[in-house]
């Protein structure tokens, strides 16, 4: 059963069309990125599965329950880590997770053990009795998560969950999240605006772009179906021939866009592992010693440009 | 039940969060206790303003209850800003929280405090000479119209919250119903006093309502009957009021 289905979803703040028909399946257990720039429609998409925000048509079905009819069904079932964070900051961090949990219908022992397992799981346990006020940006994040955890969700929604971090915290977030998806066997929707983020992290994405989604699939399908990977030959010895070389790449089936660059042979291929034996042996029948070869895959950059013919980081920084 | 619960809850978020906040309950003691003292000594040589009370601080003493109460109501909303601000509110909404539990919360936070401060300022009365003429029975419809007074505009404060969302209209709004309805109302003089118009008006201000009944309690020391029905009319007031914030909680969530 599909854990997110989301049909058609449409919704228009006066003058914008924030959602523009946006469709998409997330499986059970599946981390799924929603990558776009900032003002996509990414929160929006993410707000209304998690039944803030009513769509104006479509539909959404999350962990099998409607989103629109049964919204209290969706709730008790999602974790919703929302892009600014929702800690009280006047409260510790206990307090928060103990209201949090309390608010879902939880009591007791069983309660205020899962708040002790969880403030170990995303490592609060010295800071979990401090006010919250006193938090960092990194450490309110991650009472943020924990929050969004606290009822054991089957769907965990994290909207931009790395935003205003630092590098460092980034990364530290990144693990966390690769261990949530183990430990908790939750089906995650991430939203980001970080390319990297979603190819690390994300097992399949769907590119967000203008309200829609431009294309969905696994980063790797996406960028292998692109324009396949770039294979460099460098030659030990040319010696006058690497434009014999290159000739000779050119003939190779699959390899196109061949150039030249000092004693490199630059050619794109649709695979690299599968490209380089027939290319270094046919380099090799021909007396041309090879010094190094490197691949280097096209990045979700170019699936973007490629699926909206603009620039990621343009649109990104125009906030469009 | 779940509705009980998770006001109970919030309620006790609310109280603990206050109560880390040193210059909040200094504030909260000190200005009733000015407000007193001050308004007190401002009118005590105006004979005709006590109402058939001995002195003029025991004619003043439920007016300034009142006075508090409402003033603690209507400013109550700012908390609900805050939330919104920080998100709190979102986290809540996403979660299976129930909307009224969250304005009942903070309605009843209000009320709460209002009782305090009217406990604080009856031991004030008490020491500067006042007498509760309705005895235990007095304290108690003292309190309650505190309370109620406090929740009803407390319940229209959140509402106004959730429509603004902007603390400098918060501000703009409270003081706009405010500062007309303290003088419409019997909590500086008597309605003998006003002119006839004032004097009709303010029969439909609930600030009013709170002032009649505390001071039949505190002055008089009977006109059960008149209080009980000025407490009745509060608490349908409240109500009210409390749908109304409910009610906003829609339009919130439609703009958002």
């Amino acid at each position: 059963m599909d854990a997110i289905v989301a049909e058609d979803l449409r919704k228009r703040y006066k003058t914008v069309q924030a959602l523009d028909g946006v469709s998409f399946e997330v499986r059970e257990g599946e981390v799924f990125g929603l990558l776009g720039p900032n003002g996509a429609g990414k929160s929006t998409t993410v707000r209304t599965l998690a039944t803030l925000t009513q769509p104006d048509s479509g539909r959404a079905l999350v962990a099998g329950e409607d989103v629109v009819r049964h919204p209290n069904r969706v709730r008790s079932l999602i974790g919703y880590v929302a892009q600014d964070s929702g800690v009280d900051w006047e409260a510790t961090g206990r307090e928060n997770l103990l209201l949090q949990g309390r608010i879902h219908g939880m009591a007791g022992a069983p309660l205020r053990k899962r708040v002790d397992e969880l403030f170990e799981l995303v490592g609060l346990r010295d800071a979990a009795d401090r006010v919250a006020r006193g938090y960092s940006g990194g450490m309110k994040r991650r009472l943020d998560i924990a929050l969004g955890l606290v009822h054991r969700p089957r769907v965990l929604f994290l909207d931009e969950p790395t935003t205003g971090l630092d590098p460092e915290a980034r990364a530290a977030m990144w693990v966390e999240v690769e261990r949530l998806a183990e430990q908790e066997s939750l089906t995650i929707l991430l939203t980001t605006h970080y390319l990297e983020e979603a190819d690390r992290l994300a097992e399949r994405v769907a590119i967000v772009s203008q309200g829609t989604v431009v294309v969905e699939g696994k980063p790797d399908e996406l960028k292998a179906n692109l324009r396949g990977e770039l294979v460099t030959v460098e030659l030990g010895d040319e010696d006058g021939r690497i434009e014999d070389a290159a000739a000779l790449v050119r003939t190779l089936d699959g390899a196109s866009e061949v150039t030249v660059d000092g004693r490199h042979v630059r050619a794109r291929v649709p695979n690299g592992a599968q490209a380089i034996p027939s290319i270094l042996s046919a380099l090799d029948g021909r007396g041309f010693p090879v010094a190094s070869v490197t691949t280097a895959r096209p990045s979700l950059d170019d699936v973007y440009l490629h699926y909206t013919g603009r620039d990621f980081a343009t649109e990104d920084a125009g906030g469009g | 039940m779940q509705l009980l619960r998770q006001t109970g809850w919030m309620i006790v978020r609310q109280l603990r969060n206050l109560m880390r906040e040193p210059i909040w309950i200094a504030l909260m003691i000190i200005q009733p206790l000015i407000w007193l003292l001050l308004y007190g000594q401002l009118f005590s040589r105006v004979g005709a303003l006590r109402g058939g009370a001995s002195s003029y601080i025991e004619f003043l003493t439920p007016g300034i209850v009142c006075m508090n109460a409402f003033f603690g109501g209507s400013w109550s909303g700012m908390a609900m800003i805050s939330d919104l601000n920080r998100h709190v509110i979102d986290r809540f909404l996403a979660a299976p929280a129930s909307r009224f539990a969250i304005v009942l919360s903070q309605v009843v936070r209000a009320g709460i405090t209002a009782v305090i401060q009217a406990l604080i300022l009856l031991l004030l009365g008490l020491a500067l000479g006042v007498r509760v003429h309705g005895g235990v029975a007095g304290w108690f419809v003292v309190f309650a119209a505190a309370a109620l007074l406090a929740m009803t505009f407390a319940g229209f404060s959140h509402g106004i919250a959730l429509l603004v969302r902007k603390e400098a209209s918060m501000i703009a709004a409270a003081n706009f119903v405010g500062l007309p309805l303290m003088f419409i109302s019997a909590i500086l003089i008597p309605p003998r006093q006003m002119p006839h118009w004032i004097e009709v008006l303010s029969r439909f201000n609930p600030v009013n309502w709170g002032v009649h009944a505390a001071r039949n309690a505190i002055v008089a020391g009977g006109h059960w009957g008149a209080s009980s029905m000025y407490l009745g009319l509060l608490v349908a007031a409240t109500a009210c009021t409390s749908l109304f914030a409910t009610w906003c909680f829609r339009a919130y969530q439609r703009s958002i």
